[in-house]
């Protein structure tokens, strides 16, 4: 079902009020993987508020659909979605990397109320969304399994021998994305190590491959319609995003790949969010 | 528990580990649908392939990518499946130690590791398929029960166990045909409970795997040739570590060896000296094992018998350590 006006305009006020949540959760907790929780912003709020079967007040519910933050050091956009999603209170993320919080970097599935798995290390999110995919498949169950991975993390074999497995085992019921962000934690991903052609990559490892906006929803939306649809093989959304996106002082710009903020920073950033238009 | 096993012990005498491993899996298997069965393209040298054979869609071979595979692991293990995972133990440990780690332990899922191949068992295939290091690292992973089965027998009876705990568990076993020391498999195996195998005064020999059955026929020999009566230990759970068992035969014989088909560093050795060294009781103590080196290549028997870990090895380290000086100090009533 294509996008309505009224969804439309509720994404955008999600998706401007996460932003405004990262800003806020950089801030207490020191510092964060900021950049890369930016770029992904309009994925996960089109999932979580309009694709993902899932209910906040049943975490554990078995036919929930299962989502998978593979680049899980954008847990700082990841916590506030679940707590703005209701999961959890979001007074509780001024805790954030704090003593004994539940709130790390790279949030603990066992820990975080909604957060399916346990991320961080990169390379690993893709073999558990197949072996979860194929456990679904095993019981007999419609549940999906979405899987967000890095395009930096695409350097990892691992990511290679999961993309394998997927295709020979044709895992539809999955579906993956790549934040095609273009920088990794060194600089540019094409001069720290090259991944393109990228979609030919995943071609030729067995996959559909949907190349598209990573910020616009209409263009998110179809390609999830069309790879939830898919029976022949599993589909990667390949979604072109810009690190940053949202604040202009961090757009394209490498160094907040990892940033803290001070109140001043703070004042700019949300200042940016609350005028732009995105998606 | 170990209800229907019978027919292993009387097999047993002509299976390999491995074999009775996939034997009890398929009974298993048909017991409860929730177990699956991965493995990266050694499902016949892991015998993982009986169950593949039998339940073909409950079995997922992942090719030769051992990391995903302990991926692929900890997703099913999400989903609510139980997975058993058998490749060799090098490429467990190492190739995908921080899949188990990270995907597996860490969550704390219940993910059954049966890895082959373990120590020098495979020893003609050189250190690049040998394993003296997997005790040592999975040891350390935090939430993971470590098991060493010492023949074919507790092998079937610790496959049988895991099922009982709702986490990780890592089962080494070996690769060829290693003889049993049980006659049969009712004889009270518990996780985390050592057993004594021979009962004895002077001296403790504490052993896991194949040097449990040549530490036994050593202590028959010390008795006859010697008299010398060593208490032989079969501390088939590495962790959690019987340090009970440990305790009362530091109290009792005063000196302890320990015999493992693993380098001593990080072992059943060290985790044996943890126990000793926080008791606080003086005691003569030795470790034998690979003495931090890579072994040589070579047929398995001759190996143990190169590093001491065959019963002539066993006999001249025992007579080693009874000539051995520790501080003799008989006021052990001093509130430890």
């Amino acid at each position: 079902m294509p996008i309505t006006d009224q969804e439309l305009r509720e994404l955008r006020g999600h998706a401007k009020q996460l932003r405004k949540d990262i800003i806020d959760v950089t801030f207490w907790a020191g510092g964060a993987h900021i950049g890369g929780a930016l770029s992904l912003v309009e994925i996960m709020i089109l999932l979580y508020y309009k694709y993902l079967h899932i209910d906040p007040d049943h975490p554990d519910m078995p036919e929930r659909d299962r989502f998978i933050l593979s680049k899980g050091h954008a847990g700082v956009g990841f916590a506030p979605m679940l707590a703005r999603r209701g999961y959890f209170d979001f007074e509780l993320l001024k805790d954030f990397n704090k003593f004994n919080s539940p709130f790390g970097m790279h949030l603990d599935g066992n820990k975080v109320k909604g957060a399916d798995v346990s991320t961080g290390s990169l390379g690993h999110g893709l073999s558990m969304a197949v072996g979860m995919a194929l456990g679904a498949r095993l019981k007999g169950r419609s549940w999906r399994t979405y899987c967000v991975l890095g395009d930096g993390e695409c350097n990892e074999g691992s990511v290679w021998e999961a993309a394998m497995a997927a295709a020979h085992y044709k895992t539809t019921n999955l579906i993956t994305f790549v934040d095609r962000n273009k920088y990794s934690v060194d600089g540019p991903t094409e001069t720290v190590m090259g991944i393109e052609p990228l979609g030919d990559k995943w071609r030729a490892f067995g996959f559909i491959v949907k190349e598209v906006d990573g910020h616009s929803y209409a263009a998110l939306s179809q390609a999830i319609e069309e790879a939830q649809a898919e029976t022949k093989a599993p589909v990667v959304i390949i979604a072109h995003t810009i690190k940053g996106k949202g604040v202009d002082f961090m757009e394209d710009d490498v160094r907040w790949h990892y940033g803290g903020l001070d109140s001043d920073k703070i004042v700019e950033a949300k200042r940016y969010i609350e005028t732009a238009v995105i998606g | 528990m170990a209800v229907g096993l019978t027919w292993n012990v009387y097999d047993a005498n002509t299976m390999t580990q491995a074999e009775i491993y996939g034997k009890v899996l398929c009974r298993l298997g048909e017991e409860n649908t929730d177990i699956v069965g991965l493995s990266a393209d050694l499902a016949k040298s892991t015998k993982i392939g009986e169950f593949a054979a039998m339940f073909p869609d409950r079995f997922f071979n992942a090719g030769v990518a051992e990391q995903n595979m302990f991926g692929m692991a900890a997703g099913l293990a999400k989903a609510g499946l139980i997975p058993f995972v058998s490749t060799m133990a090098v490429f467990t440990t190492m190739r995908a130690a921080e899949q188990v780690r990270t995907d597996i332990c860490y969550q704390n899922l219940n993910v059954k590791i049966i890895a082959t191949h373990g120590g020098i068992s495979f020893g003609q295939a050189g250190t690049t398929h040998q394993c003296t290091e997997d005790i040592a690292i999975t040891r350390a992973m935090a939430n993971m029960t470590v098991i060493v089965p010492a023949d074919g027998i507790e092998c079937a009876n610790a496959v049988r166990a895991c099922l009982d705990i709702n986490g990780p568990v890592y089962i080494r076993i070996g690769r060829g045909f290693e003889p049993n020391c049980y006659t049969t498999d009712a004889y009270g195996f518990e996780i985390g409970k050592a057993v004594e195998m021979n009962p004895g005064t002077d001296i403790t020999l504490i052993c896991c795997g194949i040097t449990v059955l040549q530490a036994l026929e050593a202590a028959r020999d010390l008795e006859k040739s010697a008299g010398i009566s060593a208490r032989v230990i079969n501390m088939h759970t590495l962790k959690p570590l019987d340090g009970e068992i440990i305790r009362k035969a530091v109290a009792e014989t005063r000196r302890i060896i320990t015999f493992e088909d693993h380098n001593i560093y990080g072992g059943l050795g060290s985790a044996v000296a943890e126990v000793i060294a926080e008791y606080g009781k003086s005691c003569a103590f030795a470790r034998v094992g690979l003495p931090d080196c890579f072994s040589l290549v070579g047929y398995p028997e001759d190996l143990y018998s190169h590093y001491k870990l065959d019963a002539d090895g066993i006999i001249e380290k025992v007579k080693e350590v009874m000539g051995k000086d520790f501080e003799d100090d008989d006021s052990w009533e001093d509130g430890f």
